[in-house]
This record gives structure tokens, C-alpha cells and sequence, in this order.
């Protein structure tokens, strides 16, 4: 153990020295927000050369799928390493190189039911930022009831005929390829008969529209599928479907597993490090002496450090080889709910100055409003609730 | 740090601990202990001593098991579980944890005397509804070699069958300092101390305590004179993270209790259970318990690991315990419906020692406040 301590001091002042060899300064000091993500693909400008800099110099030595293994162009750090590497990047200010849903997703889902040709040829495309991934999941009528998609792809032989709408697709309108489900089976009970398919955006009969929300922002689109011709190989043992056919389902479970560990682990690091109380006293060095703000911030801060063991301690378990399984609808529920409070509370303690579209505070108003979407996207709070009755407390159902 | 998950040492105690209890401790216990007017029983303190629990963080020179706090979190959470009482928080965690950082020779004699079970020791800091250690007024005035102390402690758990109290006394500064304090190793029979207990919602042992006068000397300060909070504090971190262990351990009985009602009881022809309304309700409430587990277990790791910088996960831990355990009982009478009002029916036990565990060693105002100034604001 003591070996292992003295291991990762000397990683994390290594990755340290890394970091600020790499990162180029003028980036290390920015504030971080949504505006700011470098999300890769053929159609990605970059803000400026230094965003390009820190990308390339991260993807050279596999940071920014710090976890996956080398041959597929990550670094294949061990989980107390890319969390150092994690902490570091905080501490040291610098900004994520590359986020995507190839990385956060696709990925995942890819390695662990991707075949070795498929892993190959798909993730250092992700891993390189070269081809930038959307997830085509829900449709008009399938939201929180997600296997009744009825996007069809018929068999034509050596390829799928698919037709059908997506929507909630995340920047569809800018993404290169997507992973969608869809029905293979009609005759099969809803669960048994979806694929989970991979699909170039340029492919003709592919067009998106983005839907404005109420944050003035179009993060999401609606996806059509007008007789899209879908090759069902891209090469040798590269099917274009992920897992076996009509077994999508097992596919987009595991991610959603996921996704829902994901988006409730997500704000985590909104503040950067400092307590609520410390950032809320930065916006106004008065605004703790309000009763009310106070208490709710000395609430949040509270159920935000229990929060962070609890992943903490589900990742020692996972880590154990014991999966979180169901009980990652619990982070996603909690997570979420508290994102949304803490939303309110800086909105509440920057006054009316929080209201302004583009004031002191920046997109403030913008990230509140997006915050709602938070326990509707990934399967809804209440969504989250009825999957914890039924599979962990066992409730019965009648 | 080390994981947070139970070693295989851990579920074995836990288990063990579980077993006996089950046996000889159940919430019928309580019940019979509380309608003969006592506040615990003495023979299963004495089997308590027998495995060793009142040793639990005493180190082996003087008898103990020396298993570390995460250790004494387990015993205490499964305490709670059953709503076993008796003096372990008092006695064999916040005493033996205060004396042991005090290290003399009369403070390891008394550590021995802890772990067989011959002395139980009471914690008598409170003076008033709220727990403020700084706000003793309590007074011990230099009176020729020794001191005279004069004032009185509510609140003070075990206080009535303790036959040691160690007790915080101002000996310079004002109401208000945390500065000024020193602490007193007495025995509860010299005179000058009496003792009237006072009847309290979970039928415990507590008691107001009133010095008049009683005559201390040097030998007694436990630590050092004027710096008695210091002294005390690692063991009151201690106690919070263990009383934090029982309240957690005492959510846990009332879900269990509460789930296994949801899928007996049924109305309208069906379980209830099987009412999205009710299933909300106990999901949200899993998820609350879930994330005061990782606060409590985190606790007693810093501790064990960490003692010096213990104060946040240990404030963190009872804050989320006293919270969730006041929803776990509220929930739990709500879901049982009428029955869970009647006395007959256990789930009442489990809100009275949820209330006065909020209460004990800081309640969720307190600890939030030391969470937010440990954080910076």
C-alpha cells in the first residue's frame, strides 16, 4: 500500500509537470463553460490555436480517453490515476482537451460489446476528436417509455432501410455520425426486436432541425430518417450494428446505466473546487448574511460533500468488480434534483442581475433554464424513482 | 485512504454483532426496559464487555480490541438498528477516545476500568437546550492546591447510571470561549455532586447534574488546565461520528420495517406497496439513506486515518444522519398509516431515539454551520 501511495504522488506530480507543459497558459485561466467544450468532428472550428495545441498534445498521449487502453488510443491509466489526472486538471484550472458522446458513450458501449474490429476502427476516430458522435434515442412518442421506438429498419439484404424520427438528439445538427435505436423486429415484444445502429450523418435521407428551448439555446434537434440505406458492414467483422441483432436493448441499458451515473455525477465540479458558500461570497461578499440563502447554501454544501462519497464509494465498488447496476438511478435522481437547487440558489443570490440574458454573471440564466432538463433527459426523476421501487426495494407490483 | 467499502473483517463484525443483538437485544427489550423504569440492562453491558465492544477503541495495553473507529461505527449502527440501549457512545467511545489522548497513568487505569466494564463514564458538557461546548459557565475556581466547581449540566447522557463524569468546567475566559476550559475526571460519588435524572421521550438514561462547591484537585484534569476542550474534542468527534453510526443504523431498522409493511398490508385489493405514491416515497428515501451510508463510513475512516482533520466528515456525517433519520421515522409512521401512532406498534420507538439523537452532540444546525465554516464561509 505504501508502495502504491508513493506510486501516485510521483504520478500526480508528473501529470502536474504535464499538464502545464501541455496546456497552454492562456487557456488555464478561462472560466469553463458550456460555450467552451471542445467537441472534435469533421465540421469543428476551433476557438483558437491553443484549444487546438492542448487537443493534439492530450490525443498524442491518449488523455483524452485517459482510461481506455493504449490500442485504442487511449492512455490506460488505472482509476486512481485518472482521477489524479482529474483533480489536477481542477486544480490547475486547464480545461477538459475533448468531451464527446463518442467518449462519455459510444465508447463505453463499444467496449464492452464491440467487436475487436470495431473497437479498432471506431475509437481512436473518437479518441482523436475526428468524428464526432450524436445519440438517437428518443422519439415523439417514445420518451420516458423508450422500447416502444418505432423507427424501422427493414432488411435489404447486404443493407437497412431506415425510416422514422428521432428527437432530443444532442447537437444532431453538428455531429458526424450517430448511434440510434431501432426496430428490427416488429413481431417481438417491444424489448426484443431493437438494434443499436451506427449511422453516418452524410448517409442521403438524414436531415436535422435544432429545437429552440427555453435557454434561447438549440442544444437539441429533431433527426429524420427518410429511406436512409444503411450498409450493414463497414469492413470485416465490423457489423454496423453494436451487440447482436435485436439485441439493442442489453446495448442501450448498459448506457443508459451509464449516462445516468454520468449526468448525476455531472455538476460536480460546477464551482471549481470552492464550497457554495465561498463562490456564492464571490459574487457579493454581503449575500451570506441573507438567513435564508445562508441556510440553503450550508444545506447544499452538505448534501453535496455526502454526494461526492457516495461516488466515491460506488466507484470503490465498481472498482471491486461488484456493478452499481440499478442503484445508478438513485445518482441520477439525486444528483440531478441537486443540480437543480443549486441552479435556484445562485440565480436567488445573484438577484436581479441573474435575470439579465448576458450580465455580470455571464450565461447564469441560460445554464438555470437548461438545468430543468436535467431530470427529464436520461430517463425523468420519476422515472429514476419507479426503477428503485421495482428493482432494489422490490415493491411489489399489485 | 482506504476504501469505502466493508472489508470482509468488517461484515464479519458486523454479522457477529447483528446475531447477538437480534438475540439479545431486540426493540422488545427496549420496550420491556422502558416499562420497568430502567434505563438499560445491565447484564447485556456486562456480555457487551465480555466480546470486547467496551474495548473497542482502547489499545491492547489496557485491555482493549483497539479496532478503530470505522469499527465502533459498525457496533453503534447496529445498536441503532435494534434500538439496543447502553452507554457505548458515552463510555467506551467518547470517554476511552478522550482518555486515551490524555495517555497518564491514571488515565490508562481508568481506560482498563472502561473496557471490563467496571467503570461507565458520562460526558457532562451541555448546560443548556443546545449543545455549545464553549458555553460553559459551569465554574471551577482555585481554591488553595485544588478547585472548587459550581454549576450545572443538563442533558447529560448515561449521567444517571455513570459512575465517572468527565466534566468540561471554565477556569479562565468567559461564556463564549472556547478558550478557558478544563476537564475533570470525577467520581460521581464525592460530595458536593448530585444527580436527578430526567425522563426523556426514548427512555434512556439522562441526567441534570449539580455541582455545589465540589472539591477537585490537579490529579483530576483530564489533558491540560485551560485547554480542556482540546482535550475533549477529539472525543467528541468521536461520539457524533458514532451517535451519526446509531442514527444511520436506527434508519435502516425503520426502512426495513417500513418496506416490509409496503409489501404485507394491503387496502383497495391490492399491496400497497404497489401505489406509485408510496413507491416514490420509499425510493426517495432509499436514496437518502444511500448517501448518509457513504457520510457515516467516510467519517469513521478519517478518524481512524486522520483524527486531526476529522471535523468535517464527522459534522457532515451527523448532519446527514440527524436528517435522514428524521425522515426515515416520519416516512415510516406515515406509510404505516394508524397503526404506526399506536404505542403497541414498534416504529414510535424508533422516532423518539430519532429526535433525541437529533438533538444529542449537535443537532443539523450545528454541524452544518462547521461544515460551512470548515469550508470556508
Amino acid at each position: 500500500m505504501a508502495d502504491n501511495t508513493t506510486d501516485l504522488s510521483k504520478f500526480r506530480e508528473k501529470i502536474a509537470d504535464w499538464i502545464v507543459e501541455n496546456c497552454p497558459a492562456t487557456l488555464r485561466n478561462r472560466p469553463i463553460g458550456e460555450d467552451s467544450i471542445v467537441w472534435g468532428g469533421r465540421n469543428w472550428t476551433f476557438d483558437d490555436d491553443d484549444q487546438r495545441v492542448w487537443m493534439e498534445n492530450a490525443i498524442t498521449k491518449g488523455m483524452t480517453a485517459p482510461r481506455w487502453p493504449t490500442a485504442y488510443g487511449g492512455a490506460g491509466l488505472s482509476r486512481a490515476e485518472e482521477k489524479i489526472f482529474r483533480d489536477e486538471m481542477v486544480r490547475l484550472k486547464a480545461p477538459s482537451p475533448l468531451e464527446s458522446f463518442g467518449l462519455w458513450m459510444l465508447g463505453p458501449a463499444l467496449l464492452a460489446f464491440g467487436t475487436e474490429e470495431q473497437k479498432l476502427h471506431f475509437l481512436p476516430q473518437i479518441t482523436s476528436g475526428k468524428i464526432r458522435w450524436c445519440q438517437g434515442y428518443s422519439e415523439p412518442g417514445a420518451g420516458s417509455d423508450l422500447a416502444s421506438v418505432q423507427t424501422r429498419a427493414e432488411d435489404m439484404g447486404d443493407h437497412w432501410l431506415i425510416n422514422g424520427q428521432k428527437i432530443w438528439t444532442s447537437y444532431a445538427d453538428k455531429a458526424d455520425w450517430i448511434f440510434a435505436l431501432v426496430r428490427t423486429d416488429r413481431d417481438a415484444p417491444k424489448h426484443k426486436g431493437i438494434s443499436f445502429v451506427l449511422i453516418d450523418m452524410t448517409t442521403p435521407g438524414v436531415s436535422t432541425k435544432p429545437i429552440q428551448l427555453i435557454s434561447g439555446k438549440s442544444p437539441f434537434c429533431e433527426t429524420f430518417f427518410d429511406n436512409v440505406k444503411v450498409p450493414k458492414s463497414y469492413g470485416e467483422n465490423i457489423p454496423s450494428q453494436v451487440g447482436e441483432i435485436n439485441r439493442g436493448w442489453d446495448v442501450a441499458k448498459h448506457l443508459l446505466t451509464h449516462e445516468r451515473e454520468m449526468i448525476g455525477s455531472g455538476a460536480q465540479g460546477l464551482l471549481g473546487g470552492r464550497s457554495m458558500g465561498e463562490f456564492l461570497s464571490s459574487l457579493d461578499t454581503d449575500i451570506l448574511a441573507d438567513p435564508v440563502i445562508n441556510t440553503q447554501a450550508m444545506e447544499l454544501e452538505v448534501d453535496s460533500l455526502a454526494f461526492g462519497m457516495t461516488l466515491d464509494r460506488y466507484k470503490d465498488q465498481a472498482e471491486s468488480g461488484r456493478g452499481v447496476g440499478n442503484a445508478s438511478a438513485m445518482l441520477k435522481y439525486y444528483g440531478t434534483e441537486m443540480n437543480k437547487r443549486r441552479y435556484e440558489l445562485l440565480m436567488s443570490a445573484s438577484g436581479s442581475e441573474g435575470v439579465e440574458w448576458d450580465g455580470p454573471h455571464g450565461s447564469l440564466a441560460p445554464e438555470w433554464l437548461r438545468t430543468k432538463a436535467n431530470s427529464i433527459e436520461g430517463g425523468t426523476s420519476e422515472v429514476m424513482l419507479d426503477i428503485l421501487s421495482k428493482r432494489v426495494l422490490e415493491l411489489p407490483l399489485k | 485512504m482506504t476504501s469505502l467499502l466493508e472489508t470482509e473483517d468488517e461484515t464479519l463484525l458486523r454479522d457477529s454483532a447483528r446475531g447477538f443483538l437480534n438475540d439479545a437485544s431486540p426493540v422488545s427489550a427496549l420496550r420491556a426496559n422502558r416499562d420497568q423504569g430502567r434505563p438499560f440492562d445491565p447484564g447485556l453491558w456486562r456480555e457487551m464487555a465480555q466480546m470486547g465492544w467496551t474495548g473497542v477503541l482502547v489499545p491492547e495495553e489496557q485491555g482493549g480490541a483497539d479496532m478503530g473507529h470505522r469499527a465502533a461505527g459498525i457496533l453503534a449502527g447496529e445498536m441503532g438498528q435494534v434500538l439496543a440501549a447502553s452507554p457505548f457512545i458515552s463510555s467506551a467511545v467518547m470517554a476511552a477516545t478522550t482518555l486515551r489522548g490524555a495517555a497518564t497513568g491514571r488515565a490508562k487505569d481508568a481506560l482498563a476500568q472502561i473496557t471490563s466494564g467496571e467503570s461507565i463514564y458520562a460526558i457532562a458538557v451541555d448546560e443548556g437546550p443546545k449543545h455549545a461546548p464553549a458555553k460553559t459557565a459551569l465554574k471551577a475556581e482555585k481554591s488553595g492546591n485544588g478547585y472548587r466547581l459550581s454549576g450545572a449540566k443538563t442533558f447529560v447522557a448515561d449521567g444517571g447510571s455513570a459512575n465517572r463524569v468527565l466534566v468540561l468546567a471554565r477556569t479562565g475566559g468567559e461564556p463564549g470561549n472556547a478558550s478557558g476550559l478544563t476537564l475533570f475526571d470525577i467520581d460521581v460519588e464525592r460530595a458536593g455532586l448530585s444527580r436527578k435524572t430526567i425522563s426523556t421521550i426514548d427512555s434512556r438514561d439522562h441526567a441534570r447534574l449539580n455541582f455545589e462547591g465540589l472539591e477537585a484537585t490537579g490529579e483530576d484534569i483530564v489533558g491540560e488546565l485551560d485547554n480542556g476542550f482540546v482535550t475533549l474534542r477529539h472525543g467528541l468527534e468521536a461520539g457524533q461520528a458514532a451517535l451519526a453510526a446509531e442514527l444511520s443504523g436506527l434508519t435502516a431498522g425503520a426502512y426495513a420495517m417500513t418496506i416490509g409493511y409496503l409489501k404485507e398490508r394491503k387496502q383497495f385489493d391490492r399491496t400497497i406497496g404497489s401505489f406509485q405514491a408510496l413507491q416514490h416515497r420509499a425510493a426517495h428515501l432509499f436514496s437518502e439513506i444511500e448517501i448518509t451510508a457513504s457520510a457515516v463510513i467516510n467519517a469513521g475512516r478519517i478518524l481512524d486515518e486522520a483524527p486531526d482533520q476529522a471535523t468535517l466528515a464527522v459534522s457532515v456525517a451527523k448532519a446527514r444522519a440527524t436528517a435522514t433519520a428524521k425522515l426515515a421515522v416520519s416516512e415510516g409512521v406515515q406509510m404505516h398509516g394508524g397503526i404506526g401512532m399506536t404505542d403497541e406498534y414498534d416504529i414510535g420507538f424508533f422516532m423518539k431515539r430519532a429526535r433525541v439523537g437529533a438533538e444529542w452532540l449537535g443537532d443539523y444546525g450545528y454541524h452544518a454551520a462547521q461544515v460551512a465554516a470548515a469550508r470556508g464561509f
